[in-house]
Formats: structure tokens, sequence, C-alpha cells
């Protein structure tokens, strides 16, 4: 619709609007969390539910204890490599549209644990992550910022087209490989078709 | 709380048969250990726990060590005869003590407010001979501490009532506290390697290291 007519339209109290304005803003203004924790950054995350932050205060303040109620996930803590299957897991078991939000810099790199040989050196080696938020742990407000972040991008999500949302278009993946344990490491230690390691370019 | 060397003597009393030896440390706190030999080990150890002027109740914490093969090199002056002439060399002495696993054990006493005493008991080797006694019978407390021991060392607890890995995944073959133990090379560089990590950032990218 033209944006003069709509704008005109307005003034004469009559509002126009589109089906995928009004689908948006009713499922980025409920997103429903999944409730569990992994490490310290849980507790920024309860923080950022309880009165002084207040999460409820985009929509979010309903945090589900079963995956199958869930539209986000966040990945609050370090994910070790005994509990990212289950991660996944959790994940695959979340109906469409889903999302995730990597808090923490676990979560999104190993963070201290990097070179060690028990945590999983960030989730998005097995699962699309929308918003990763750096940081030790994150505090609230970092967490907000990553709704809001997200919060644009479900509105910036088309439903049809070429380049429609993931949970519309049926040849995308909407679950993903559980990694299974192996002698000296998980197999496969990534999902190659989400994450490739990056490729270091010499400073000249 | 008594002295070790009288614990020590008072254990050989109570417990014929028993191994032991006092092993120093030479810090200044000098908190001297016992090392304990395994045919004995659990009535040394039900000794301590039961004897009255010791009660040490409370297993605070079990850990592991282990001890590569390591070569100590002594500087000796020795007088020779060379050419005739009596000479003053030194020479070089090797001593090679073959490596071994070690576990650690802190007890206190929580009804006579004293401790700790440490007890420590070694393996044969790092290969194949990595077994010793569980002391999970005599302290309950040490039954986590020991599957700990287990998975992240690999000595084997023979009496331990559920020797299973506790940190790590059940099909899990390595021992990852272990000094030889090659963690998986899956995590990218930082930009300025040093040291070790730049040796390693070299294998993997070549001369530039990681940059």
């Amino acid at each position: 619709m033209d944006e003069g007519l709509r704008s005109e339209l307005s003034k004469q109290g009559v509002f126009t609007t589109t089906i995928e304005d009004i689908y948006n803003w009713g499922r980025r203004n409920s997103v429903w969390p999944l409730q569990f924790g992994l490490a310290c950054c849980a507790i920024e995350m309860i923080a950022t539910t309880m009165a002084r932050y207040d999460l409820a205060r985009f929509g979010a303040e309903v945090f589900r204890p079963s995956p199958r109620q869930a539209d986000l996930m966040i990945v609050a803590g370090t994910v070790t490599k005994k509990m990212a299957p289950q991660v996944v897991r959790l994940y695959n078991q979340m109906p469409e549209p889903k999302y995730v939000i990597a808090m923490g810099a676990c979560a999104i790199s190993g963070g201290p644990f990097k070179q060690g040989y028990n945590v999983l050196k960030g989730i998005d080696r097995f699962m699309p992550v929308d918003v990763h938020i750096p940081g030790c742990p994150p505090r609230p407000e970092a967490l907000i910022h990553a709704f809001m972040t997200l919060q644009k991008k479900i509105d910036a999500q088309k439903l049809t087209g070429p380049d429609r949302a993931r949970h519309l278009n049926a040849d995308e993946p909407s679950e993903f490989p559980v990694p299974s344990f192996g002698a000296k490491d998980l197999d496969p230690p990534q999902n190659n078709a989400l994450w490739q390691p990056p490729k270091l370019e010499r400073a000249e | 709380m008594e002295a070790l060397e009288s614990i020590k003597e008072r254990i050989e009393a109570a417990v014929p048969g028993a191994v032991l030896e006092i092993v120093e440390n030479p810090g200044p706190a000098a908190e001297h250990s016992l090392a304990v030999g395994h045919e004995q080990a659990v009535r040394v150890a039900e000794f301590l726990r039961d004897d009255d002027e010791l009660k040490l109740d409370h297993c605070s914490n079990v850990t592991g060590v282990d001890w590569l093969d390591s070569v100590e090199k002594l500087r000796e002056k020795v007088k020779k005869v060379v050419d005739g002439e009596e000479k003053e060399v030194v020479e070089v002495k090797e001593i090679h003590t073959p490596g071994y696993l070690e576990s650690v054990y802190h007890l206190f006493s929580m009804k006579l407010g004293h401790g700790p005493v440490v007890l420590r008991l070694r393996t044969g080797n790092r290969t194949d001979d990595v077994s010793m006694p569980s002391l999970t019978p005599v302290w309950r407390g040490a039954e986590l501490q020991e599957r700990e021991i287990f998975d992240l060392y690999g000595i084997q607890f023979k009496g331990h009532p559920d020797l299973r890995r506790i940190l790590m995944w059940d099909e899990f073959e390595d021992h990852p506290m272990r000094r030889d133990y090659v963690e998986p090379d899956d995590y990218e560089y930082e930009p300025t390697p040093h040291d070790e990590v730049l040796k390693k950032a070299q294998a993997r990218y070549g001369e530039g290291g990681a940059q």
C-alpha cells in the first residue's frame, strides 16, 4: 500500500495495515522462552525476568517448562560437550517458529573454557543462532537488548516470497542432527552445514 | 595433634604388615603425608578412623596426581686419576624415577576438631598397573571423589561400590587430567598466539600462526 495514502487515511481515522504487520506484531510481543539455564548466565536471565528489569514489558515473561510450548531458546551458560546433545534435542522439540539467543561468552564461543576439552566452543556449531550476546555474564540490559534485536528481526520477517521466514519455507530444516558421544569428542564435532571454521586472513 | 611420626609408629604397632612411608613436604606449610602400601591400606584407614586419639572421621578431599617419568640430574665432584694426576672431575648422575599415579586423601576429625592427616596411595605405573584399594568402604564421602579420579586420571579403585565415569560421558576413552593428554584441536586460535599456542597454531595454519 502506498505510504502517502495510508498516512492520508489515518488522518481521517481509518487505519490500514497488512496481514504481515499484524501477524509479526502479535508474534514479536509474545515470545515465550524455554525455561532452562545452564550456568551462571541463567542467574542474570532470571534477574531479567524479575521486577527490576521486568522482561514482561516485552511480552516474554511466560517461561515455559516444556519445549513444545516455547518460541525462544535462551542458551544461558556454558554448554559442556556432555550437555550439548540434550540442548540440541530440546531445540528440535520446539515447534516452529523458533528462535535462539546465545547468551554470554561460553554460549557464543566457549568463553574462558575455549581451550579446554569438555566445553562446546559455541552452540552455533549445532543450531542456528539468531542473536549472540557477549559478556561474562551479560547484564540484564544486554539480554533486553538482545530481545529487542530479536523483536526487530521478527518484525522484518516476510510471509511470502523467496526470502520468507524459515518456518514458512518447507525446504528449510527445522530440526538438526543431535551429536552423539564419541571416544575423543562429540561425533560429529560440529554441524558442517551450519558452521564452518573461520578462514583467517593474514594481516599484511 | 599427634606428630606424624608417632601416628606412623602406632599404625605399625596396630596393623602388622602395614607399609608406611613419610613423604616430606619441603614447603613452608610442612604438611607431611603418609604414603601407604596397598595391602593393608583399608585396615590402616580403619585404624585412623576408629582410633580414640585420632578419630579421623571426615575425609574432606580426595584428589589425584599424575607423576610422569622423571630424570633428576645430580652433579657430583669426584676425585679421579686422569693421566697419572689426581683431579677433581664433575660427574653427572641421572636418577630415573618411573612415573606413577597417586591419590591423596585429606582426613580431619569432626569429633576432636583436628587435622589434616594426609594419606597417599600410589599405583605401580601409569599404564597397566593402575589399581589401588578404594577407601570408600571406610569413608563414604570418598565415593564421588574416587569416581572423579577414576574418570580424570584412570585409577582403578578396587572395592569401590560404583566405579563409573562421573564428569565425562561413558563412551569417552581418555583421562583428561593426565599430563600427556592431548585435547581435541577444535577451537579458533587467538590472533596473537605465543609460546605453546604459537607452535600449535603454526602446525595448523602454517608459519604465520593464526595471524
